[in-house]
């Protein structure tokens, strides 16, 4: 088969993912009609229909999108800066981290804005990534795939049971898990104001930053060699990875395997350059929130099947499809 | 042939480590909320206590005592195990999947199948080691390739693949059930020593009895297994076999173990790599030190936790608390 070239793609990319947004805009509990879901975006125009989609579902699609969005494109600077495979903001201890610091603000700052939340689960998995991280690149040579991810789940663990330490102490497990299986169903206006500008200036940073990424994702010999000041590149990759994974644990809690599957997914499309992973990866993931998300709501209506389930149960075989195929899931 | 100088330096190591453990246990036996003082200790024991004493000692203390004992002992078994078929010094029961296989089958038992009060203790341990089994059985297929064999590295991805998979699942059980549920639950996946009561330690001390002296029996096994593979075939060991004996005993121990106390990491991880730094990577040698170390370690962390604050923190978070720093001096160390 012939490979489309990648404004092709990207254009045919962006097709589907309106596509998919009309679809998870109209389907749900209540059925809408796409011209209510036409109106309700162009127009004032105002009826039953029109408030369902304006106050519930488009904030939640919004969601989302830019969680998807975000967390595909922090798995993906993810596995080309480790030249790991199995990179994911969730295997990595990023999302016990967030989870962590969630559960201390929630306790201790019950009066926290969403602002701070953030603020706070940024730390949590600033925190977390530092621990796995950091420590790999103290070690020389740093570490294969198999340590790291050991590694990860080893932190992930302490983590959560930071968390689910506080949470029994306090007597507040509850709200701590509320929060984090809440996924997109808690999504209001208030909550996507501050947080998705903070993804998209992850995202649209990334993009700046894909040519150094994709040379060093062959190797830092390369890199060095062709002058680039690694040390300053991943820092700042580091953060990017951060921001993403931990706004998008803010808003919508554990979401782990989207990190990993959408990346290997799109290598498979558009090949190894970084400059076509990170858009691609963005839009794929955002479709593939938006699909799952969708089927969320309309499996087992009007009752709602959890997200992060539904992630789970897609994620996992890939998860393993991966393992056993050495590292390329989709090649 | 093992020298005699090793052999001593580990009977050392191991009365050494036999004393903290029964100074521990009777630290423990006398420490907690309730009254009973070192004083009254002995007496107590040979049957002179009130009967409030006796009621603490034997039906309180004195379970759950000796419950964190036989799981850390297991535990440090299982972990011991694994690390040698994996040739991953990371490896660790509770890290991949066991527990929280354990734990979305003891959530989903708790909160769709009733059942009647008196027997509710015992079959929660029972759906507890099901789910370690069943789950234990998944990562197994899974890790099997038909040309390849067993690759034990895999078990470790995949069991971690599950076990990520699976804590996703029981988020999403605890977000659907009610505020009092969740708090048991929560509190079983942290390990809060479920089992404290006599009939459980009869439940765990078979798998104990059985699994000891056959761990030890492999220990050469062991060491093979622990060198490349072609060396391992070329001495006559059916690798293939082995492992796949030996995993099943790994995961039996950690199931039987995890089943009463909750979800406890890091015991498995820790008391094989204390073990091997003192008496070095000899199975035989340092087996029976990971062994007493593992159920010194959990419960170390029991004692502290029941006293350390008013409220009780899990045993299993104690260990989590202790076992990262060590975790992460052992990755700087390599």
């Amino acid at each position: 088969m012939k490979k489309l070239s990648f404004p092709s793609q990207l254009f045919f990319a962006l097709g589907v993912f309106i596509l998919m947004f009309f679809v998870a805009m109209s389907f749900g509990a209540a059925d809408v009609s796409f011209k209510d879901v036409w109106l309700a975006l162009t127009s004032s125009a105002a009826n039953d229909n029109i408030a369902i989609i304006r106050d519930i579902r488009l904030p939640r699609e919004i969601a989302a999108i830019f969680v998807g969005a975000g967390l595909s494109v922090s798995g993906a600077i993810m596995q080309g800066m480790t030249r790991n495979p199995l990179a994911d903001p969730g295997l990595f201890g990023l999302s016990a981290g967030a989870y962590a610091a969630l559960a201390v603000t929630i306790v201790f700052f019950p009066a926290a804005n969403y602002f701070w939340t953030m603020v706070a689960a940024l730390v949590g998995a600033f925190l977390g990534a530092l621990f796995v991280f950091g420590i790999g690149s103290a070690v020389k040579g740093g570490f294969s795939p198999t340590r790291i991810v050991l590694a990860g789940a080893a932190v992930s663990t302490f983590l959560y049971a930071v968390g689910e330490g506080v949470g029994l102490y306090f007597k507040v497990s509850k709200d701590i898990s509320m929060w984090t299986a809440g996924g997109m169903a808690g999504a209001n206006w208030k909550q996507l104001q501050v947080i998705v500008p903070v993804i998209i200036l992850g995202i649209v940073l990334s993009f700046f930053l894909a040519r150094q990424l994709t040379i060093l994702s062959l190797s830092e010999e390369v890199a060095t060699s062709l002058g680039q000041n690694i040390f300053i590149v991943k820092v700042v990759l580091f953060i990017i990875i951060i921001v993403l994974s931990g706004a998008s644990v803010a808003l919508v809690g554990n979401m782990t395997f989207i990190g990993l599957m959408i990346p290997h997914i799109v290598r498979a499309l558009v090949g190894t350059d970084y400059r076509f992973i990170l858009p691609m990866s963005a839009i794929v993931g955002a479709i593939f929130m938006l699909f799952a998300d969708t089927l969320g709501r309309t499996l087992n209506a009007p009752y709602e099947t959890p997200v992060a389930a539904i992630v789970a149960i897609i994620g996992l075989p890939f998860f393993l499809t991966i393992v056993r195929k050495g590292g390329r899931a989709l090649s | 042939m093992i020298h005699p100088a090793a052999i001593k330096k580990q009977r050392i190591i191991l009365t050494v480590s036999l004393l903290v453990t029964v100074i521990t246990v009777i630290v423990s036996m006398g420490t907690g909320h309730a009254s009973l003082s070192f004083d009254r200790l002995i007496q107590t024991i040979i049957g002179q206590g009130t009967v409030k004493e006796e009621l603490i000692l034997f039906s309180i203390r004195l379970p759950r005592i000796l419950i964190t004992l036989l799981a850390g002992m297991a535990l440090a078994l299982s972990g011991s195990i694994l690390q040698g078929i994996t040739k991953n010094d990371l490896a660790d029961p509770g890290i991949i999947g066991i527990n929280s296989g354990a734990g979305v089958a003891i959530a989903v038992f708790f909160l769709f199948f009733p059942v009647e009060v008196g027997l509710f203790a015992y079959f929660i341990p029972l759906a507890g080691f099901i789910g370690a089994i069943i789950t234990s059985i998944f990562i197994y297929l899974f890790a099997y390739s038909k040309h390849n064999g067993l690759q034990p590295i895999n078990v470790v991805l995949i069991g971690i693949g599950f076990s990520m998979a699976l804590s996703g699942a029981m988020i999403v059980i605890i977000s659907a059930a009610e505020r009092t549920k969740v708090d048991f639950i929560v509190k079983w996946l942290s390990g809060n020593i479920w089992g404290a009561d006599w009939p459980f330690i009869w439940a765990l001390l078979p798998w104990l009895v059985l699994f000891i002296p056959f761990t030890l029996y492999k220990a050469n096994r062991l060491n093979l297994l622990g060198l490349n593979d072609s060396l391992a075939i070329s001495v006559g060991v059916s690798i293939e076999k082995e492992r796949i004996i030996l995993l099943f005993s790994a995961v039996a121990l950690a199931a039987a173990a995890v089943s009463v106390t909750g979800g406890i990491s890091f015991i498995g991880l820790m008391a094989p790599h204390i073990a091997k730094t003192l008496v070095g990577p000899r199975h035989q040698l340092f087996l029976p030190v990971a062994i007493l170390i593992g159920g010194w370690l959990l419960l170390f962390a029991d004692t502290i936790g029941r006293n350390l604050l008013e409220s009780p923190i899990p045993a299993g978070i104690m260990v989590s608390i202790i076992g990262a720093p060590y975790f992460i001096y052992l990755l700087l160390k390599k």
